[in-house]
């Protein structure tokens, strides 16, 4: 159930991001979602794309310092405590998020949310003993 | 194998009382002979009968290069013109040349060091040496050449340059030590994947390199590419040549030198003060055989520290540790004096951590401040923020542990800091003083 997010180091330079971006278009790379952590000195870009493959092999090649981490997908309901609801069955079980950042395309009538766990098959069986669906990584990449 | 059991394995006090009658005997000599010594003594208000013990030394005043070029070319020979059988020069990149003299003596002596040196990396009679030093006025050909001949091994004086040529003596003649600078070994190692003859295949033991300051990086490189052990060997022209202080091929760990005919001291640049043993600095010279160019307390400008723990080796012979730098790229901050390459070796025990760095000194508000950028390597990188800033603050704690300075790390991207030997690139000092 888990998908692949690529992390990508950078310093806080202006035009540093359209510099990724442009890499990953070149490589024929389609960016699915985005989400930029960043201090006064450096970021980390993380993202969520077609290829994954494709895309560190691009950055690599670039000479990024990149990375992949497993994160999941979970479909949020559209309505009013829909996230509070996940968040709050996640602090009953002692799960603790790392971050998480918003996928751009929806499912169905649902939101999506990206999640980055320490306990990551703890996350997933909380999670699906409650129904709250997981999306899996395949599936993610090319909605 | 040890060339002088007695000597390099004697006890210290039996050492250290050789080192006070020899050392008595040079300042006798010097100032008798030596218009500048005797000025300096003088001025210092200390004379030759006044050392009576070996910590007496650091009453007399230092021998700087600088007083080395103001007696070009022969003011600081202390025996007669017809006594001296041999010239070397060392060039002077910037004005006169440094010009030092040798009695037959002293060259027996040298080649005596040098014997020691090679049999201390590895090298006995029977040995083939590819001697790959320049012969001419630079000191290292004929200093390693006397050396493997008083060893009794055979000797190729192959010099520097023409490379492909050497390559052909190194497959033929089946040369067992190579010596030569260490970035010629690196070399003489493509030069010869181009000729198609691979390096590992030759027969190589040991390589004795030295003559620039090189990395225990350079070190594994080397070992790697020519499939031999690569020792580490001192000196310098001023003081005899090659053959000042040699790994034993035994640790690997620190350089002995040969005590019984100098006398290391470690200072602190700025002060001039005698640190203790242990602690980094500038190394400082006193011979105590030579005939012709004695020096009494030259700052050598390279930076290291001595160490006093016994060696696996069995040589009693201090130790010094691997040239970390010159003096000349000493920072005073906060008036802490810090080397760059004490800051690299604290960077290079952080896993994670790329051995390019880039320092930053400022001064905000009268107080001096240290950035030093750091290259984020794959193994370092993390996708979380809390992460990185914990490798930074790593980073951090290890340098105000080690060095006693704060210094704001900042994590950079890789290959973003120039690639570069000189302190230029590495150092950016932003204070005018
Ligand atoms: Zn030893």
């Amino acid at each position: 159930m888990k998908a692949e997010q690529i992390s990508i180091f950078l310093e806080n330079k202006a035009g540093r991001i359209s510099e990724v971006t442009g890499i990953l278009a070149e490589a024929g790379v389609n960016i699915r979602a985005l989400s930029l952590a960043d201090t006064t000195d450096f970021g980390v870009l993380r993202l969520i794309v077609d290829d994954n493959a494709k895309a560190e092999e691009a950055m690599k090649a670039a000479g990024f310092t990149v990375r992949i981490t497993h994160v999941i997908a979970v479909e949020v309901d559209d309505r009013p405590g829909g996230l509070h609801y996940i968040l709050d069955t996640l602090t009953q079980a002692n799960i603790n998020v790392e971050y998480m950042y918003a996928f751009v395309q929806q499912s169905g009538d649902k939101a999506i949310m990206i999640f980055r766990f320490d306990q990551l098959e703890q996350a997933i069986s909380v999670l699906e003993k409650h129904n709250i669906t997981v999306i899996s990584g395949s599936k993610l990449y090319t909605m | 194998m040890i060339f002088d059991i007695e000597y390099e394995t004697m006890p210290r006090e039996a050492l250290e009382s050789i080192q006070l009658r020899r050392l008595q005997t040079t300042l006798s000599r010097v100032y008798a002979t030596v218009p500048f010594y005797r000025k300096k003594f003088d001025e210092a208000g200390v004379l030759p009968g006044d050392v009576k013990s070996l910590d007496d030394l650091r009453r007399l005043p230092f021998t700087m290069k600088q007083d080395l070029r103001d007696n070009y070319p022969f003011g600081m020979f202390a025996v007669p013109m017809e006594n001296v059988v041999r010239i070397h020069a060392s060039s002077g990149t910037t004005g006169k040349p440094t010009v030092v003299g040798y009695t037959a003596r002293d060259i027996n002596t040298w080649a005596e060091l040098m014997a020691r040196s090679l049999a201390s990396g590895g090298a006995s009679r029977g040995d083939i040496i590819h001697n790959a030093y320049g012969y001419g006025l630079f000191t290292g050909g004929l200093g390693a050449h006397y050396g493997a001949e008083k060893l009794g091994a055979s000797v190729i004086p192959v010099s520097g340059g023409n490379t492909k040529r050497q390559v052909i003596i190194m497959r033929d003649f089946g040369p067992t030590i190579l010596t030569c600078t260490p970035s010629y070994a690196l070399h003489l190692a493509e030069a010869a994947e181009e000729e198609g003859v691979s390096f590992r295949d030759l027969k190589f033991k040991s390589g004795i390199f030295g003559a620039e300051p090189w990395t225990e990086d350079m070190r594994h490189e080397i070992e790697n590419k020519l499939g031999l052990t690569a020792i580490d060997v001192y000196g310098l022209s001023e003081i005899i040549g090659p053959g000042v202080a040699i790994e034993c091929h035994e640790a690997q760990n620190g350089l002995h030198i040969f005590e019984d005919h100098f006398i290391p001291e470690i200072i602190d640049p700025e002060t001039g003060e005698v640190l203790p043993y242990g602690e980094t600095g500038e190394l400082v010279i006193t011979s105590l055989t030579k005939e012709a160019f004695p020096v009494i307390r030259y700052r050598t400008r390279d930076v290291t520290s001595l160490n006093v723990e016994p060696c696996i080796c069995g040589r009693t012979h201090y130790r010094m540790s691997k040239i970390s730098g010159r003096t000349d790229d000493m920072l005073i901050i906060r008036g802490v004096n810090v080397f760059p390459s004490q800051i690299e070796s604290v960077l290079m025990q952080i896993e994670g951590v790329e051995p390019h760095y880039q320092l930053i000194v400022d001064r905000e508000e009268n107080l001096d401040t240290l950035t030093v950028f750091v290259e984020v390597s794959k193994e370092a990188f993390s996708d979380e923020v809390k992460g990185l800033q914990q490798f930074a603050q790593t980073i951090e704690k290890e340098i105000r542990e080690y060095l006693g300075i704060s210094a704001k790390v900042k994590l950079a991207e890789p290959k973003s800091i120039e690639r570069s030997q000189g302190k230029a690139a590495r150092v950016i000092d932003n204070r005018s003083f």
